[in-house]
């Protein structure tokens, strides 16, 4: 009797992992992705595909610290000048050829020298690399950088197979070849991106589904429907409306992180005429406008409760949030008296969005509470595109932006209110934040560092250059089919240990 | 007629050149840097520089259309910003797609739109002629995106009978090909089917009350044979003119059907190409599509002729 119920078991167990069973996970994204080569592309669904396709140097783990993938340790030196990365063994790219040192000093030049690399600035710590063994690889830096390791964690730390880059070229996008778990099959632009399972993955145990197609599909509710009618397995960025629909559904799970990123106003204190307005010139006002906003209520509102009030860079949730700056609660009276303190009574201000309906809704929701304090706010919907050149050409008194987020605090600070920072469109400028910052980029010690960003927040917290309001979760929903998927921090989808019973 | 056809090809092509002209400078005029939008999050000056570069988007304006035009001559329509792929591979993968949808959605036009036409002229003033004023009226007042989402929600969500989205070619699986074009093509069509009802409507009514018929009829030929030969040949030659117009209106709607449905198609393609300020891609599709126009217009011309003898004696 046992002899047949194991008999049967082992003939389920063939039936099973039988070709004709191959699993299949669908994924509905929000965007299409652009070029994929990762040292040239910049959308988010596309470090999303690559998330399947390409295995960088470190990842992240659920609470964003650094943690083994193809470097599986690393040391730096006293000085902080020298990272050198000990490599994993017997891993090879899609195309048969083998990952080794070799192909890192490769993959990190391109990132570096590739004219078309939108890496450059993510490496610019990076004065060369070299080959110090068979497995082992040498980074030497222009100074010490603390951030390094995690651009490492994302697309500047991607291996792509140096054979095929080098036959490709620029044009290497058109069909990548990496050593994710996943490789490259076909990919109709606006339609579906496929991959399928990679069997000479070096953790291919790990990997339950034959077959990913990412489907980008930007209408939320379309999205959702085809969850729904079974069409998708799973999809990310489940718009906040829908977020109760989905918990109550039986047939759905959910799996929600607080991002990285962070919701903001950027105010125009320094880049050109359009700086010369009260909220441009006096930190009073600004506060003033900060004050009388309800944070709490616009996630309530706007959100439906799923993002995070926030007055920083860090989320609440992180362990970068200074604590001694709490998200303040909404105070009109006290914006009042800031505002007749700069001896004025109201403010007249412009602030620029995008036009999308929550956007466009968070903004009225703040336009109705700062005018209670004395703000008459004047609304400019534009699209993104325009957004982004006329908040880089300083042509905007205060505006509305996202910023997606990096895993180290350096990213979601240094490049946006340093004097020279490549996105400070604000153009803000004080030299104490700049020391503060630059120390802490060049300190390894983590705590020497949350001292030191402590110390920034509370001069920003009074300058407000940029006015945080919140951050936004990453809410993805999946039959329930799909099991295995945690939600990360960075929005990514990762398909290790994930099975789709269907 | 071959030379009437080459005359009128040879008018098209300053129509094609201005065409061109005109779109090249309404998208430089549009705010919004197509380097940062491509750019995105990481703005890194030296980057932004070498796209310009690359792209020759820092050389003045006429320079930068004359190489566009050149290349265009040559069968070079260049390569899209956002992805590196060439814009004609581009749009030898998408148009198939939109021409699939709209000629399906034209057959459902033609379909619904004539019969009911007819029926609701022959049958004026009775309940018949109301119902399908009214269905007409329907048709033309509910906004494809409402009947598009409705019935994804109905249709898919809740029945579970077609695909909520997505395309499939025909080549490939013509079942599932058909499954996801059905409802798209059923959106996009129904606003046209009211259109040529009522046209087909109004010219019927006002072939029937002419003489001819009124002869036809008193020499005792049968009713349905008068309607469908004598009458309907007149009251269509208006209505291919308006079907070939339609096309035109048939690709307008189609940017907004297959953004629904997410179908891969021109419509969808000029729009994230316009917001990604991708310039050759939006270039390429507007010049397709205005030589699509032009070709429509043509064969509409020829159809007329044939349709009606005494035309060509205009030739």
């Amino acid at each position: 009797m046992i002899r047949t119920s194991l008999l049967s078991a082992a003939a389920l167990c063939a039936l099973l992992s039988a070709p004709g069973l191959a699993s299949e996970l669908r994924i509905g994204l929000q965007d299409d992705a652009d070029i994929l080569d990762p040292h040239q592309s910049r959308t988010f669904v596309g470090r999303i595909v690559y998330t399947g396709l390409c295995d960088k140097l470190v990842d992240l783990d659920k609470d964003v610290n650094i943690v083994p993938q193809l470097a599986t340790d690393w040391t730096t030196s006293e000085d902080g000048l020298k990272l050198v990365m000990n490599l994993r063994d017997g891993v090879v790219f899609h195309d048969g050829t083998a990952f080794d040192a070799a192909a890192v000093v490769y993959n990190i030049n391109r990132a570096m020298t590739l004219p078309e690399s939108r890496r450059k600035s993510e490496l610019a710590s990076v004065s060369g690399i070299e080959a110090t063994g068979p497995l082992q690889v040498t980074f030497t830096l222009k100074a010490p950088d603390s951030s390094l390791l995690a651009q490492l964690s994302d697309r500047a730390g991607m291996m792509l197979s140096p054979a095929a880059a080098e036959a490709a070229g620029a044009d290497f996008g058109q069909n990548p070849v990496c050593s994710g778990p996943f490789r490259f099959v076909e990919r109709i632009q606006q339609d579906r991106i496929v991959l399928e399972k990679f069997a000479d993955y070096y953790d291919a145990d790990q990997i339950k589904i034959d077959r990913v197609t990412y489907l980008p599909i930007p209408d939320t509710t379309v999205r959702l429907a085809n969850l729904r009618s079974g069409e998708l397995d799973m999809i990310e960025c489940v718009a906040a409306s829908d977020v109760a629909g989905v918990r109550e559904d039986e047939a759905l799970n959910s799996q929600e992180s607080v991002g990285l990123g962070y919701m903001a106003i950027y105010a125009n204190v320094r880049n050109g005429d359009r700086a010369n307005t009260p909220v441009g010139q006096d930190a009073r006002v600004r506060q003033a406008f900060s004050l009388a906003i309800d944070r709490e209520a616009l996630n309530q509102v706007v959100f439906e409760g799923t993002a995070r009030a926030g007055n920083q860079p860090f989320a609440p949730t992180s362990p970068w949030f200074n604590q001694n700056i709490p998200v303040p609660a909404r105070d009109v009276e006290a914006a009042k008296a800031l505002l007749a303190e700069a001896g004025l009574e109201r403010v007249a201000v412009e602030v620029q969005h995008a036009n999308n309906p929550v956007v466009t809704q968070m903004m009225q929701v703040i336009q109705a509470m700062t005018a209670e304090a004395g703000f008459d706010v004047t609304l400019k919907a534009t699209e993104f595109a325009t957004l982004l050149s006329e908040q880089t050409a300083g042509n905007f008194q205060l505006s509305r932006s996202d910023w997606s987020g990096r895993p180290d605090p350096d990213g979601n600070l240094h490049q946006f209110v340093t004097c020279e920072g490549g996105i400070n469109d604000p153009k803000y400028c004080n030299p104490e934040v700049d020391q503060l910052l630059n120390e802490a980029r060049a300190t390894s010690d983590n705590a020497a560092r949350k001292a030191k960003y402590d110390a920034a927040g509370e001069i920003l917290n009074r300058d407000l250059p940029i006015i945080y309001l919140g951050h936004q979760t990453y809410v993805f929903a999946m039959d329930k089919g799909v099991e295995g998927f945690e939600a990360y921090p960075d929005g990514m989808i990762r398909l290790k240990g994930v099975t789709d019973a269907d | 007629m071959l030379i009437y056809i080459a005359k009128r090809v040879l008018v098209a092509l300053p129509t094609l050149l201005i065409v061109s002209i005109l779109v090249f400078s309404l998208q430089k005029l549009l705010p919004g840097d197509p380097v940062l939008a491509l750019a995105g999050e990481e703005r890194d000056p030296a980057t932004l520089e070498l796209l310009r570069e690359k792209y020759h988007l820092n050389e003045p304006f006429v320079m930068q259309y004359l190489r566009w035009f050149g290349g265009v001559l040559t069968g070079d329509f260049g390569v899209s910003l956002r992805t590196g792929q060439p814009v004609l591979e581009l749009i030898a993968q998408k148009l198939p797609v939109t021409i699939q949808l709209a000629l399906m959605s034209m057959g459902f036009a033609l379909l619904i739109g004539i019969p009911a036409g007819i029926i609701a002229a022959v049958r004026k003033g009775t309940a018949i002629d109301w119902l399908a004023n009214i269905v007409a009226l329907s048709g033309l007042s509910i906004p494809n995106f409402w009947l598009g989402i409705m019935l994804i929600l109905f249709v898919s969500v809740k029945l579970g009978w077609l695909p909520a989205s997505g395309y499939e070619s025909p080549f490939v699986d013509p079942l599932r090909s058909l499954q996801t074009m059905i409802m798209p093509a059923f959106v996009l069509g129904s606003g046209l089917a009211a259109t040529l009802m009522r046209h087909t409507r109004s010219a019927m009514l006002g072939v029937l009350s002419a003489d001819y018929i009124r002869t036809a009829r008193a020499k005792g030929l049968d009713g349905r044979e008068v309607v469908m030969v004598h009458a309907l040949r007149n009251a269509l030659l208006p209505v291919v003119t308006l079907t070939a117009l339609l096309f035109g209106e048939l690709l307008a709607g189609a940017v907004l059907t297959e953004q629904i449905f997410t179908i891969p198609g021109f419509g969808k393609l000029i729009v994230d190409a316009v917001f990604n300020r991708d310039y050759a891609v939006v270039q390429g599709v507007v010049l397709c599509t205005a030589v699509g126009f032009l070709v429509m217009n043509l064969v509409a011309d020829v159809l007329y002729v044939l349709l009606n003898p005494r035309m060509r004696s205009a030739l």
